[in-house]
């Protein structure tokens, strides 16, 4: 039953870092960044939503803007930071990233101060807790769970089905290509980056719910964590982000169990090492060898 | 004029690729552009494509400068490119791929063009629903030069068309050119095997290291003593 109760908590956690590091890995996989200032656009994001709630506005209106918010914000960074080093060496994309964030922070404590707020979280999610046999499930459980099963389907659905989404896999996997095709290769790249970051705009609210306090520095080390999900699930890889965000939550929740809570962050990044070293294409990750 | 060419010049960095090329292609013409390895040939159609920018010269398309019209603006004015080494979407589906090939064309034409692909290419609607990746080289070619049919283009490049295919491949791949020709679509084809090419086409140039050293019809420049000792093996 203990086993059964802390796979619920991890998964709820791990279907965080999954929304989150579908963003990481959607980017990757279309321009080869990876985008470290995808973490602090959830930190905006939990902003955003806080900022609405406290002024008396509706939870609906503030998780809506929120998540309109970490999309416009997204295309902006896209359009001024990236786009201008398109054919840059990647490097230069990676320290601008880094940049980026790192600016985004400091605005964020110049603006809002560097304390800790309180999210509103039960304006959001009400703190109700059912017993199902045992087992004790809140409603930010539920509700967490069901809108990231709903968010990831329709993400499938989107890359799998659509006109967008075939063009987005084109571009991924050969831009010269999909320019030769009539593929708009700006657009679709903007459009990439907009759907990672409604994804990240969504998991904002929902790992506010759960730790309900915003602060500047709120996207570090989650985004970091949502990075190392995005890497042991095959960066590039849509299900391997989704599967190695579950498994990040549920090793995070099964570590705090057993009674080592202060090693979460450790284990987290152990296990990135041992990736790297083991198996660095991840658990879905594209191979190395390409067909002659 | 259907195709333009006037005074190109292509650098890679700081490398003069192509030095001064001009040449035309009339519409309902088969051109080819013969040469060696690095001689400039797949960077002439880059910048054709709108791929790369040239530092000189320009291109014209039905009397229009295209140079310096981002390339998914030239396919839709008609201009077709079946790139060097086919770059087929591995990782997508065959029929998938002939979609992002109609990625211009109005949604309601594209089953009726893909059933117009399925026709001259049965074997591509057997493996309609597989990986392009999983094909044939030959089917692979076949692919990357029913994918730039979607688009229904008026003129249609083809880089190399049969580069790594066996003889027998070799020539559907060459009767499909034709085939494509006499439908009316212009071709301007791109080939090392200067023989083949020169069989097909009305007019060629033999291009070396980035300028053109000769030109004429493909009968000429298949008789010429020059073209036969440097391309067609004495």
């Amino acid at each position: 039953m203990i086993v059964l109760q802390q796979l619920i908590n991890g998964l709820q956690l791990g279907s965080v870092y999954a929304l989150i590091a579908l963003g990481y890995s959607m980017v990757y996989g279309i321009i080869l960044l990876l985008n470290f200032a995808h973490g602090d656009i959830i930190m905006v994001g939990g902003y955003i939503a806080l900022l609405i709630i406290s002024a008396g506005i509706s939870p609906l209106v503030a998780v809506v803007a929120s998540v309109a918010g970490c999309i416009v914000l997204a295309c902006l960074i896209e359009k001024a930071a990236y786009t201008p080093l398109r054919s840059a060496p990647r490097i230069s994309l990676l320290i601008t990233a880094i940049g980026v964030s790192y600016f985004l922070e400091n605005v964020a404590q110049l603006i809002l101060g560097a304390d800790p707020r309180v999210f509103p979280n039960t304006a959001v999610i009400p703190s109700v807790t059912y017993n199902v046999g045992g087992l004790n499930i809140s409603l930010t459980t539920i509700v967490t769970l069901a809108v990231a099963v709903v968010s990831m389907a329709a993400l499938t659905l989107l890359v799998q089905k659509t006109k967008m989404g075939k063009a987005m896999r084109a571009v991924s996997e050969d831009m010269g290509a999909a320019q030769m095709m009539g593929i708009n290769i700006n657009r679709t790249i903007t459009f990439t980056f907009a759907v990672g970051a409604a994804l990240a705009g969504i998991g904002a609210i929902l790992y506010c719910c759960r730790y309900p306090q915003v602060k500047p520095t709120t996207g570090y080390l989650l985004g970091l964590k949502a990075f190392v999900a995005a890497v042991l699930g095959g960066i590039g890889s849509i299900p391997g982000a989704m599967l190695g965000g579950l498994a990040i939550g549920v090793a995070e929740v099964v570590v705090t169990a057993l009674g080592y809570s202060t090693w979460t962050d450790a284990v987290v990044f152990a296990i990135l090492i041992v990736v790297l070293l083991v198996k660095p294409t991840g658990f879905m990750g594209a191979s190395m060898n390409e067909k002659v | 004029m259907m195709l333009s060419v006037k005074d190109l010049n292509v650098y890679y960095g700081p490398i003069h690729a192509v030095k001064g090329v001009s040449f035309d292609v009339n519409q309902g013409e088969i051109v080819t552009l013969i040469g060696a390895n690095g001689a400039g040939k797949s960077t002439i159609l880059k910048t054709v494509s709108g791929l790369l920018k040239p530092k000189g010269g320009e291109v014209d398309f039905m009397d229009k400068k295209i140079s310096g019209t981002a390339p998914h603006k030239i396919v839709e004015l008609g201009i077709a490119h079946v790139p060097e080494g086919r770059r087929i979407f591995t990782k997508m589906t065959v029929e998938e791929n002939l979609e992002m090939g109609a990625f211009t064309a109005p949604s309601a034409s594209v089953e009726e063009s893909k059933e117009q692909v399925f026709q001259r290419f049965p074997r591509l609607k057997e493996r309609r629903k597989q990986t392009a990746g999983t094909l044939s080289g030959g089917e692979q070619q076949m692919l990357a030069m029913g994918r730039a049919l979607m688009s229904k283009p008026s003129l249609m490049m083809l880089d190399e068309p049969s580069m790594g295919l066996a003889p027998i491949l070799v020539e559907q791949v060459f009767d499909i050119i034709r085939e494509l020709h006499e439908a009316g679509t212009t071709i301007l084809l791109v080939e090392q095997n200067a023989q083949m090419a020169l069989s097909i086409a009305d007019r060629a140039y033999v291009l070396e290291t980035g300028k053109i050293s000769l030109s004429g019809t493909g009968r000429e420049l298949a008789e010429s003593e020059s073209v036969r000792k440097a391309y067609l093996g004495g």
